[in-house]
């Protein structure tokens, strides 16, 4: 007997909506087998990781919030990226334009310190908005006029951004009040009218994390009653169909990356004016990255992003405390939250395709 | 049965939902031209794959020779002296001849002693093949050549040859038989897999034909009339169109001096294309595949723009304009790529009638989709054409090609186009099936519509045109009107035939010396 993969007819829906649980149990295992080489007990560890973040009597009420906190930019900046690799467009560059969002809002922000007007942050997260499109539209643009890989483009002009980060940081947008630190202002504890601070106290809940849940129901929308969200899914399925439909390929392009470019500059304005408060050489913290995992294990799909986005958070949180409670070293947390993927992406097989055992010999 | 070279005894193999081949029992005789018949579907290809080692029966037996034959792969299907031409080649476009052969072979020779050995085989089968020459400028017909030559250095006792003529001239076909017919004269067997009914009756000696996987006829074909045949295959009586030559009306679309470069480096440039089709006209373009097709399709359905003036509906410029642009004017188009360029595959039959009918049947409004007009837009075209599917949900990859086509055609053809477009209507799409796509398209001229039909199966061409032209290395040949064209005239009008020689005996005695 040998075991043999046959192509399903079509992938089984009842399985790619299982998979992602299947997934999370089968990180447990392999991840259990990890943190016990490692010296600790694997029980406690996916507990410390998993459970303890939301109902340990110590730290839930630190980490609860901050489940949100994590969620929101992870999410927003997810939603956005998932337009594009529908469509087969793959912006990996959404860390810096979360970071140029955060550092065009700040700077919009900062130029108008210290006024009382309210009015001023809706303007910077507009400001932030069009850091992060301006900065995707240089890929894009160059994709569209000369053709260049947009991949490559993205990814090297998250380098640029973080270079212009610590370059304002430490210049143009340093604190004349900061004793020649390095980093802005904080906008979340001297500036009131810039601040985005917690809606409900205690819940981490702030506007970012509002949008967020917009951004989910506006790409739900988008994606099932929309033409432009038909036109993605086209595009990222059958690329010659969509020419064939009278899809232009450059709209395309400027939309998703235009969008997601946005999102994710609104994500860093959220970010700085908030949990962060200030404009920092180490002000970025992955979450541009992490975010292209969260859309893939979300499937791509506006709720599967939200509950993914959820979970990442978790094990971000979880991480942190493995590391302080278990003295678990930082690379195992990655690899754990990697493994995640890799799971994810492997069980669609299953979702694809069936395993038969049949016999090797034919009876002749 | 002692002087079989192959039986075939009970040959059984199921596929998750449908039994492909169901107890086939038949015997090829050495030296024979053996044809194997059948609709898409039919088994065939199954049938074909299991002798030659692709796929493994689950139940009966093959003898070769005397001796039990159960191949495990088609390298132990070759070293039996089984080979195998392809209907889809497998060929790099970046290689050499040489290097494409040597590539196919178990154990190939040295490169020097290979080209010498190539250049030997086929020009003693009246087969000049070049083995410096790289496969992507070669024409289909030459890459066929490629196939056949690879198989014939192995000196193989059945060659196996998978719908063959799909690419071929009609001179390049009977090129093509008198090598085949050189090849049983000296013993080696040959299974010949078609559907062209008239192409079996002049070659082959003995025909088996397949339906839904069984043996449901086995006769000499020389003996039965195409309708016969036919009617073996399909099991019912074939449904033929009946032609009523529409005459002119309306002058509709106007191509003057169309010329595009080739999109890419394997495809091919439009040269100064002129024609005109009016109302109530089925105008057939033959050639041979690679010839412009494709791009011509792409350039009057506007996935290609071209230059202003070169395309004219109803007097009107619509050459720079975008394929929803040119819908909402009447010029509709149908690839011959159902898979992908038609459709989407992993898309519902629903999603795929938002494809092409959203501008003609207003399926959406301020930019916001009505998946309920959709929806019944999809179920009109699935009642209207037959398509045998559960419903406008299903998945358009999971339908059949012939199914999928009938929705494709369909879906252009309840918009009630003034100018239809259609690349390859009926390939790969099995008899019944075939025949209401072209009544849909004969009835749809009737209307009052204008058709341009793209085709390389010149039986349909013949069948359906009131005019006919063929495109040959991105030129049109004058437009004749296809009443009285003789097979040899339409031959010269799709070119291509250069360069080829039947077998001459004077080099198979040097071969064989």
């Amino acid at each position: 007997m040998r075991l043999r993969l046959e192509k399903r007819p079509a992938p089984s829906q009842l399985l790619l909506g299982l998979t992602p649980v299947f997934a999370v149990i089968a990180t447990m295992l392999a991840g259990g087998v990890m943190f016990w080489s490692l010296g600790a007990d694997p029980l406690e560890a996916i507990r410390t990781i998993f459970w303890d973040p939301l109902f340990d009597e110590t730290f839930g009420a630190y980490s609860r919030p901050q489940l949100l906190v994590k969620a929101g930019p992870l999410i927003l900046i997810a939603i956005g990226l998932a337009l594009g690799f529908r469509a087969g467009i793959w912006n990996i560059g959404a860390e810096g334009q979360y970071i140029m969002g955060a550092v065009v809002g700040a700077g919009v922000g900062l130029a108008f310190y210290p006024t009382e007007n309210r009015l001023v942050f809706p303007l910077m997260v507009a400001a932030g908005a069009f850091g992060g499109w301006a900065w995707a539209m240089i890929p894009a643009v160059l994709k569209t006029r000369f053709g260049t890989n947009e991949i490559l483009v993205s990814l090297m002009l998250v380098y640029v951004a973080e270079n212009i980060l610590a370059s304002v940081s430490s210049g143009l947008l340093k604190n004349p009040d900061g004793m020649g630190f390095p980093g802005s202002r904080n906008l979340a504890r001297d500036y009131p009218a810039a601040s985005n601070l917690e809606l409900i106290p205690g819940s981490g809940m702030h506007w970012g994390v509002v949008a967020a849940f917009i951004a989910v129901i506006f790409a739900y929308v988008l994606m099932t009653r929309h033409k432009m969200g038909f036109a993605i899914r086209l595009a990222g399925e059958a690329p010659r169909a969509a020419k064939f439909a009278g899809i232009s390929p450059t709209r395309l392009v400027l939309f998703s990356l235009g969008t997601a470019g946005a999102l994710a500059g609104m994500a860093g304005l959220f970010e700085v004016s908030g949990p962060a408060g200030q404009i920092s050489i180490d002000f970025n913290s992955g979450y541009g990255f992490t975010a292209i995992i969260v859309a893939f294990l979300g499937r791509l799909h506006p709720i599967g992003i939200l509950l993914a986005g959820l979970l990442m958070a978790l094990t971000y949180i979880g991480g942190e405390l493995a590391q302080l409670m278990l003295g678990m070293p930082a690379a195992a947390i990655q690899l754990f939250q990697g493994m995640l993927l890799f799971f994810l992406l492997a069980m669609d097989v299953f979702a694809n395709y069936r395993i038969r055992l049949r016999p090797r010999e034919v009876s002749q | 049965m002692t002087d079989a070279l192959l039986t075939l005894e009970g040959l059984t193999k199921a596929y998750p939902g449908v039994v492909a081949n169901d107890a086939v029992s038949f015997a090829i005789k050495a030296g024979e031209i053996h044809a194997l018949l059948g609709e898409n579907g039919a088994g065939k290809s199954t049938l074909v794959k299991t002798v030659y080692g692709l796929v493994k029966p689950d139940a009966g037996r093959m003898v070769l020779n005397g001796a039990p034959f159960a191949p495990a792969n088609p390298r132990a299907a070759r070293a039996a002296g089984v080979a195998m031409v392809f209907q889809h080649f497998s060929l790099f476009d970046a290689l050499s001849v040489a290097e494409n052969i040597a590539l196919g072979m178990d154990n190939p020779p040295g490169q020097r002693q290979l080209s010498a050995r190539i250049r030997e085989v086929s020009e003693a089968y009246g087969l000049p093949l070049d083995p410096d020459r790289i496969v992507g400028d070669l024409s289909a017909g030459e890459r066929q050549r490629v196939e056949i030559v690879r198989c014939l250095l192995q000196n193989p006792k059945l060659l196996i040859m998978d719908e063959p003529t799909s690419v071929l001239t009609p001179q390049e076909v009977e090129i093509l038989f008198k090598t085949l017919r050189k090849l049983a004269s000296e013993g080696t067997s040959i299974l010949y897999i078609s559907h062209k009914l008239e192409e079996i009756r002049a070659l082959c000696e003995d025909a088996t034909v397949l339906r839904h996987g069984r043996v449901v006829a086995t006769c000499d074909p020389r003996d039965r009339t195409a309708r016969d045949l036919a009617e073996m295959m399909v099991g019912s009586s074939l449904h033929v169109p009946n032609r009523e030559g529409g005459e002119s009306g309306e002058m509709l679309l106007d191509v003057a001096g169309l010329s595009l470069p080739a999109p890419t480096d394997f495809g091919t440039p439009l040269r100064d294309i002129s024609f005109s089709l009016r109302a109530g006209e089925v105008l057939g373009i033959g050639g041979v595949a690679g010839n412009g097709q494709d791009e011509l399709l792409a350039a009057l359905s506007g996935e290609r723009p071209s230059p202003a003036g070169s395309i004219r509906l109803r007097g009107r410029d619509v050459g720079r304009l975008r394929p929803n642009a040119r819908r909402a004017l009447g010029l509709l188009a149908a690839p011959e790529e159902r898979l992908g360029h038609a459709a989407a595959p992993e898309m519902s039959l629903t999603e795929n009638a938002l494809l092409t009918g959203d501008v003609r049947e207003g399926l959406s409004s301020r930019g916001f989709i009505r998946w309920g007009k959709t929806r019944d837009f999809a179920k009109n075209v699935i009642d209207a054409f037959d398509v045998r599917t559960p419903g406008p949900d299903t998945a358009a990859g999971a339908l059949s090609g012939g199914n999928l086509q009938k929705f494709v055609i369909g879906r252009e053809i309840l918009q009630r186009p003034d100018v239809f477009v259609v690349n390859q209507p009926t390939w790969g799409v099995d008899a019944s099936a075939a025949a209401a796509i072209r009544q849909a398209v004969l009835d749809l001229a009737q209307s009052g519509a204008g058709v341009v039909v793209i085709s390389q199966d010149l039986d349909e061409l013949m069948d359906i045109s009131d005019h006919f032209t063929a495109l040959n290395e991105g030129r049109l040949a004058p437009i004749r009107a296809a009443k009285g064209l003789t097979i040899e005239e339409v031959g010269l009008m799709m070119g291509g035939a250069h360069d080829m020689d039947v077998a001459d005996e004077h080099a198979i005695a040097e071969v064989e010396a």
